[in-house]
Formats: C-alpha cells, sequence, structure tokens
C-alpha cells in the first residue's frame, strides 16, 4: 500500500507542479494567474487521445501535435484575455477575463468532445503495478520540464531575456527588451508545459473536460504555498500535494482528503499569505 | 450646530424625493412579477421561480462581488449546502424531521458560516486567490455530495423539501419566492447604502484610505459574508423545493458562472443592474432553446465582452446622470466662516510627540532619530527635498509603518506601532499625496466615508433598517454636505468623483478628514497640483481648521505656503532634521536656504 501512495502521490504531485509551473510561467512575463493553467493540461490529455486513439496517429507525431496545439491556446490566451487587460492590471479585471476564456475552452471541449471521461493510449508499454507508467510518466515529464527549463533560464539568451522581464519590465523595456513578442513566447511556453502536463498525466487522469478545473485548483494549491512565481516551491508544494492527497484518498477516504487539502490551503494563505517561500509584499502607501 | 439642523431639514425634502425615481424601476420590475401568472403558463412559473431563487442567492453575492469587489465565483457551493441541509433536516433521514421553514433557517445559519469559512482568505488576499478559494470549495462540496451517502443519497440523490398549502403549487410557489426575492433586495439595498455599504466600496477602491477612516476590514467582511451565505443557502433550499429531487448534477459549475456573470453585467456598486442581470440570464436560455447547450459558452463570451468592452455594465448603461457635462470654469471656494458650524472646537490639550523614531528599509535609514511636536491648535510644516522622509513620517505616525525604534505619544498614551484602523478613533485623521477617492461613489459618499466610525447603528440595524440607522444616515449626510459646503464643493456633492479635477479631489480629501473631528490632522501636500488662488484659499481653510483647536501637520513643497500658515516648521534631509524652529528662523537658515530653499 505505501508503494501505492507514494506512486500515485509523486504522479499527481507532478501533474498539480506542472501546471503550477504553468501559472508561474505566464505570470512571470505578465504579473497575471490565468484560469487557463488547469484548462491547457486538460487539453494535453484531450488532444493526446484525439490525435492517436482517434485519428491513429504515431504517438511521436501525437506527441508534437498536443504541444503545437496547446502552445496555440496559449498564445490565444495571451492575445484574447491577457493583452488587452493589462493596461488596467490594478483592477485585476484579468481574473475576469482569462476566466472567461477558460469557461469558453471548457464548455467546447464539452461539447465537441464529450462530457465522459475517455481513455487515453498507453504511450511506453512499460512497467505494472506501482512501476506502470502512468504513474512515473508524470514524474518523468516533470524532470525534464524543469530541467529544460532551468537550462533555458540559465543558458539561453531568451532564457535570460524571460528573466530580466520577471524581474523588473520596466527596466527591461528600457533595455530594448522586446516584451510584447517575450511575452507571447512565454504564454506558448506555458501552453507547451501544460501540454506536457495533460500528455503525461493522460492515462492517469483520462481525457475528461472536467479535469481543467480541477486542475486549476490542485495546480494553483501549489503556487500558493510556494510563493507567486517560484517554480522551486511549486515543484515542492506539488509532490507534497500529491503525497498527502494520496495518502489520505488510501488511509481515510477521499472526502477527506479534499476537505484536508482545502483545509490546508486556507490556512496557509491566512499565515502566509506569500506562500511558505514567497517574497514579501508591495509597498501600498 | 444650528447650520447642519438647518441644512438637514431643507436637504431631507429633496431626499425624499430623490428616493422615488430610484424605486421606480424595482417596482416596475416587481408589478411584472406579479402580472406573469395571468399572461403566461406553468412553464413560465418555473422560470420565474427559478429567476426569483436565483436572485435571493445573487443579491447577497451581490455584496460581496459589486460592492466589496471580491471575486467569488464558486458561490454554487452553498446554494449546495443550502439545499441538502434543507432536504436532509426536513426529510429527517439523520435527525427526526423538522418543519421546511426550520430547515430553511437552520440551513441559512449553516451557509453562514461556511460563507465566513470560505471568505476567510479575503481578509488577507485578493481577486485570485480568493476566487480560488471559491472554487476550490465548489469543487469539494460536490465531491462530498456525491461521497457521503448516507447522507445525501450520492449519486442517486434525495428528494427536496416540500412546502404545505397554499405554496404547492407551481404560482403559489413562485409568489412565495418573489416574496423571498423581494425580502433579500430590501436586506441587500439597506445594506448597500448604509455606511457598511460604503465603507465596502472603500475597501474596494480606496483600501489604504478607509483604513485611515478606521473602517475595520475584517469585522466588516465577516458581516458580509454572514450574509451572503445564509441567503446563499436559503435560496438552496427554495431550490431544492423547485427541483423537488436533488442530485449533485443539479449543481453545476455552470450555475456558479450565472450568478457571478450576472453582477457582472449588473455592473459594480449597483443593485438594479444585477437583477436585470439575474433575470436576463436566466430567460436567455430558455427563448433560445438551440442555445442551451452552449449557454455557459454564451455567458463566458458576454463576460469576456463586458471586461473588455463595457466595464460598468447595466448599471453604467443606465446612469444617464453620469453624462451630463459638468461646468467646466468651476472654481473652488471655500466658505471658512461654515467651518465653526461642522467642526466642533477641540478640547484636547495632547500634543502628538515623536522621539527618536527611527524607521529602515533595508540599510536604508528612511527616519533616522526623528523628534517631532504637534502642539493642538498649531500648523506645524515638514518640508525637506524629494526622499527626505516626510511621508514617511506620516505613514509612521498613521500607522502604516511600524517604528523600528523610538516612541509616538498621543499626550501620555502611546500609539501602537503598526494598526492603521485604529488611528482615526484617537482622533488623527489625514489626506494622501495621492488623493485616494472612491471614483465610482459620488462626492457626498466620499465625504460620508469619513464618518463611518461615528455611526451608532449596528449592522443588523442597518440590515432591517431600524431607526438608529436612519438616525446615523441623516446626520452623516447633513454633515457631509455641510462639510462640502466649507471645503466649496457643494455644487459637485451628486457627481461621481472620478469625473472630478485633481484639485477637487485633494479637497474632497480634506472634507472626508474633517468627518472624523480629528484633534490631529495629517496632510500630504495637499497644494500640490492646485493653482495659486486655490492654494491661497487652502491656507486660509488649513488656518482656520487649526483655530478650531486641530493639531495641524503640513508636508509640503510650496515653501511660500509653509511659511505663510506654519507656526513650527522642521526641515529633514535624509531621514534627520536639518533645522527646526518659526518661520522666521527656518527662512534664514544657512543650511536650509543652500540645501533645500535656494538662495
Amino acid at each position: 500500500m505505501l508503494g501505492s501512495i507514494i506512486a500515485s502521490g509523486l504522479a499527481a504531485g507532478a501533474i498539480y507542479a506542472l501546471v503550477g509551473i504553468t501559472y508561474n510561467t505566464m505570470f512571470s512575463t505578465s504579473r497575471v494567474m490565468s484560469f487557463t493553467a488547469g484548462q491547457l493540461a486538460m487539453l494535453g490529455g484531450v488532444f493526446g487521445s484525439l490525435f492517436m486513439l482517434k485519428m491513429g496517429m504515431p504517438t511521436l507525431v501525437g506527441f508534437a501535435l498536443t504541444l503545437v496545439a496547446c502552445a496555440i491556446i496559449g498564445v490565444i490566451t495571451e492575445f484574447v484575455a491577457v493583452r488587452p487587460v493589462l493596461k488596467s492590471l490594478e483592477q485585476h479585471l484579468y481574473v475576469l477575463s482569462t476566466l472567461a476564456l477558460a469557461l469558453m475552452i471548457q464548455q467546447v471541449t464539452a461539447i465537441k468532445w464529450g462530457t465522459e471521461p475517455q481513455p487515453f493510449p498507453r504511450i511506453v508499454g512499460l512497467g505494472t503495478g506501482v512501476w506502470d507508467e502512468k504513474f512515473w510518466l508524470p514524474v518523468v515529464a516533470c524532470g525534464l520540464t524543469i530541467l529544460g527549463l532551468e537550462y533555458l533560464y540559465r543558458r539561453t539568451l531568451v532564457g535570460h531575456a524571460f528573466m530580466a522581464i520577471a524581474e523588473d519590465n520596466f527596466a527591461a523595456r528600457a533595455l530594448g527588451l522586446p516584451e510584447r513578442n517575450l511575452r507571447v513566447a512565454s504564454y506558448a511556453l506555458a501552453g507547451v508545459i501544460g501540454g506536457v502536463a495533460g500528455f503525461a498525466g493522460g492515462e492517469l487522469m483520462l481525457a475528461f473536460f472536467a479535469n481543467g478545473a480541477l486542475l486549476n485548483f490542485y495546480g494553483f494549491v501549489p503556487v500558493a504555498l510556494g510563493g507567486l512565481g517560484n517554480n522551486r516551491g511549486a515543484l515542492i508544494g506539488g509532490l507534497a500535494l500529491g503525497l498527502f492527497q494520496q495518502a489520505a484518498n488510501f488511509l481515510v477516504g477521499g472526502i477527506f482528503s479534499s476537505v484536508a487539502v482545502f483545509a490546508i490551503f486556507i490556512i496557509v494563505l491566512l499565515a502566509a499569505p506569500s506562500g511558505l517561500f514567497g517574497s514579501a509584499t508591495a509597498r501600498r502607501v | 450646530m444650528t447650520a447642519i439642523t438647518d441644512i438637514s431639514t431643507s436637504r431631507e425634502g429633496t431626499a425624499r424625493h430623490s428616493v422615488l425615481p430610484a424605486l421606480l424601476p424595482f417596482i416596475g420590475v416587481f408589478t411584472l412579477a406579479m402580472i406573469l401568472p395571468f399572461v403566461s403558463n406553468d412553464y413560465w412559473a418555473l422560470i420565474g421561480t427559478r429567476a426569483a431563487i436565483y436572485w435571493v442567492l445573487v443579491a447577497g453575492l451581490n455584496l460581496v462581488v459589486g460592492f466589496a469587489g471580491h471575486l467569488a465565483i464558486g458561490y454554487v457551493a452553498l446554494l449546495t449546502l443550502g439545499a441538502y441541509t434543507t432536504s436532509v433536516l426536513a426529510a429527517g433521514n439523520v435527525l427526526p424531521p423538522v418543519p421546511i421553514y426550520g430547515a430553511l433557517i437552520i440551513a441559512s445559519c449553516v451557509g453562514a458560516v461556511f460563507g465566513v469559512i470560505v471568505g476567510l482568505p479575503a481578509m488577507r488576499l485578493r481577486t485570485f486567490y480568493f476566487a480560488m478559494t471559491t472554487l476550490g470549495f465548489a469543487t469539494i462540496v460536490t465531491q462530498i455530495a456525491l461521497a457521503w451517502q448516507s447522507v445525501t443519497g450520492g449519486g442517486i440523490g434525495i428528494v427536496g423539501p416540500e412546502f404545505s398549502a397554499p405554496f404547492n403549487t407551481p404560482w403559489g410557489f413562485y409568489y412565495l419566492c418573489i416574496g423571498f426575492a423581494a425580502v433579500a433586495t430590501w436586506l441587500s439595498a439597506n445594506i448597500a447604502y448604509s455606511r457598511f455599504g460604503r465603507a465596502l466600496i472603500a475597501i474596494r477602491d480606496a483600501d489604504v484610505a478607509a483604513e485611515a477612516t478606521g473602517i475595520s476590514k475584517p469585522k466588516l467582511l465577516v458581516s458580509i459574508f454572514l450574509l451572503a451565505g445564509a441567503m446563499a443557502a436559503f435560496a438552496g433550499g427554495l431550490f431544492a423545493s423547485l427541483q423537488t429531487y436533488i442530485t449533485p448534477d443539479a449543481f453545476t459549475f455552470d450555475l456558479s458562472v450565472l450568478f457571478f456573470i450576472a453582477i457582472l453585467i449588473g455592473g459594480r456598486g449597483s443593485i438594479l443592474g444585477p437583477m436585470l442581470g439575474t433575470i436576463i440570464l436566466t430567460i436567455l436560455p430558455e427563448i433560445a432553446a438551440p442555445l442551451a447547450a452552449w449557454s455557459t459558452f454564451l455567458y463566458a463570451v458576454l463576460l469576456l465582452l463586458i471586461v473588455l468592452v463595457m466595464p460598468g455594465g447595466i448599471a453604467a448603461l443606465l446612469d444617464f446622470k453620469s453624462r451630463r457635462p459638468l461646468a467646466s470654469n468651476r472654481a473652488i471656494v471655500p466658505r471658512i466662516a461654515g467651518l465653526s458650524d461642522v467642526l466642533r472646537k477641540t478640547a484636547t490639550t495632547r500634543t502628538l510627540t515623536l522621539r527618536d523614531v527611527v524607521l529602515t528599509f533595508g540599510n536604508v535609514r528612511a527616519i533616522d532619530g526623528l523628534d517631532l511636536d504637534v502642539k493642538p491648535g498649531q500648523i506645524h510644516g515638514l518640508i525637506g527635498p524629494n526622499g527626505s522622509g516626510k511621508t514617511t513620517t506620516l505613514n509612521v505616525i498613521s500607522g502604516y509603518y511600524a517604528a523600528k525604534g523610538g516612541t509616538i505619544t498621543l499626550g501620555d498614551d502611546a500609539l501602537p506601532p503598526g494598526m492603521p484602523e485604529l488611528r482615526a478613533s484617537k482622533g488623527i485623521a489625514r489626506t494622501f499625496q495621492t488623493p485616494r477617492v472612491i471614483g465610482e461613489a459620488s462626492v457626498l459618499q466620499n465625504v460620508m466615508v469619513g464618518g463611518t466610525i461615528e455611526g451608532e447603528a449596528t449592522f443588523a440595524e442597518a440590515l432591517l433598517s431600524l431607526p438608529r440607522h436612519h438616525r446615523d444616515e441623516r446626520k452623516l449626510a447633513a454633515q457631509a454636505r455641510a462639510m462640502l459646503g466649507v471645503v466649496g464643493l457643494e455644487a459637485l456633492a451628486d457627481v461621481r468623483a472620478d469625473r472630478l479635477q485633481h484639485s477637487e479631489l485633494r479637497f474632497i480629501e480634506i472634507a472626508r478628514a474633517l468627518m472624523l473631528q480629528p484633534d490631529f490632522l495629517l496632510l500630504d501636500e495637499p497644494a500640490a497640483g492646485l493653482s495659486s488662488d486655490e492654494i491661497t484659499r487652502l491656507g486660509a481653510l488649513i488656518k482656520a481648521i487649526s483655530r478650531r483647536g486641530t493639531g495641524v501637520l503640513l508636508v509640503e513643497h510650496h515653501a511660500d505656503l509653509i511659511f505663510d500658515i506654519c507656526d513650527q516648521v522642521t526641515v529633514l534631509n535624509l531621514g534627520k532634521i536639518l533645522a527646526a524652529g518659526t518661520p522666521a528662523e527656518i527662512r534664514v537658515h544657512k543650511e536650509v536656504v543652500s540645501a533645500y530653499l535656494g538662495g
């Protein structure tokens, strides 16, 4: 049983962490928390199933197409729901605009794809029991994504530019960085990360339209715990959340686990509003 | 005092006149609702009942979303909670059966408690976090309803409560729900147009200023969440009865979206708008049957359009008053003679004393060992170059920053460090360098916010519109009008504050601060952006205020104003005192002249 708890906990945790990183990636260049993060992960599963099962494409092609599709949705998010409201960031209109877009994505999926969970194909075909690929695939995907992001942010020029914008938007613009293009790029990147989360977690969570809202919440919890824009916090928070949730699930049952996650979420927010690894809040006066 | 009573009696007549047009649309909607049974069939009874029930919930939620500005997107959870609580209690499958009205009341109490629990994060965090908590709550409530089979019946569901005659027919139940909807409208309007409603808007649009006027955000928000939660759960009980049989499927997230978007389509800070929004959104999928499956998509598109194109919603469309142009050649002419009627003579002999105050940000010593005495009835000028710590000093006194060292005392009492919302009750009022006014509220309402802590009626009294609440309102309105007369903005009392010029906002802030009848008034660059005529009048006004016994601490860059009206001047440089003394002494102080005044 311990094995199942750890396997399913790490798997779910890795997915939550990836959704958290999706939030962070969008947040870093735009200061916007977007409700589309969870929907992107949901779409990763739905597109994967669509391309591979419904259309019979080979795994690699299906994977690539899924990521492209999610990246496009990410860019659409930027154009439709973020760019028009950036001027009034203070009024938090982005909460409403991204919520609207997320609802549209969810509703279109529900109508076009169906409201029943649909199967996701096996990708590698390796492992059984607790070593089944549906458990280790999300963890591996999460690890590779983190490594990839670290490489991007530390070793490449584009990554440095991302960091500069995240650090100080105005200064970065004054330096002549193409802020708008970088923001679009970061939304495409967020789409890819969300797509990876959904694709890798497809066998565990199935291709199901309601995953979007669920992942929106469970993916946000690690961000709230770890602090906005802090990927390391999101990773630790995500894995801890997954393990805790699955342990509670196995030991005391499903209701308790959701209630406990919710209670911890509220308590942490009250005790440490900027997250356990977060930074200080902005000046008010 | 005579002036106040005069004004209040002359205004009362006009106030009554202005209430009726505001009520007309509500009466119209109510009349239409009453006629509906005679012109339609049972199918419309169902839709009408549904709209009425939704409005019971939305009326409460409107205070949270439209007035307090907290984005509660998961209120379907409280509807679910209320529906199940009422059904389980009325069915008696766990406890002995409770009569339906008792069950509704208990459900409301449960809803109130959970309304607060879900709202807790809003005390410290806004917007996305709060949206997420409510969303998370909505997710888990449905999961619990599914899993807790012994009580909720799980996926199979449970029978909804049934009303007895005459409310057990479709139209009977319809009239009952319309009645509840009318009561809900009344309750929410009572709060919305009380000092609590204004305080909510103040927290939403000018939270820093709200703290300075002594509004306690946690206390107010808890009251609102209690009310909204109770109303939502009550609506849930009615909803269960309408459904006759409830399963978790009945409470889709789409409902939450409907509630939330109804308010935004209606417009913030309005009651009529969200009411029309609720009715429209309930009817919309019915009259366009092919669209029923796409209704949520439609709502989402509407939401996006509202955000991008028409942030004010229906209420802004209906706000014809704010489209009339204002006179362009307005001049602010304070009527200083009226000051003695509205500002009571302060009897305090206490001095506001700062001793060796230190404030550091990292390695920067923003204030470095500051001594300052603000005496009652005197004007104390605080000048110095940019970054010398003037505004920071005001922020320390008014509690936005806690000093790292030194003491601040008022007479013999130490002022607690931090805690800005306690300063108002100590008689300290202030204005801000960038005016912090509520743009969407009228000038009069903005000034009335200043007197929030002077009100005596409790939240419950305001909710039920009891006499003490009316007395508060009359008193505050009369006082605020008189205050506006003193600062010279009387003619603009009913105009939305965001239509005013910058200089007028500065005078609104002064009027708002004076509503507290402060012993000490902290003014942060009140003359910035004013014309030279206005500065002269401002100087006279400040002087008159101090002659009523109020101690004034004036941060200013206009040296002329400072030397004209101040009794004492302190010059800061890099957080330290460069010089202190009378204006005459400062004017000739060598270092001051070379460092700051130029010469």
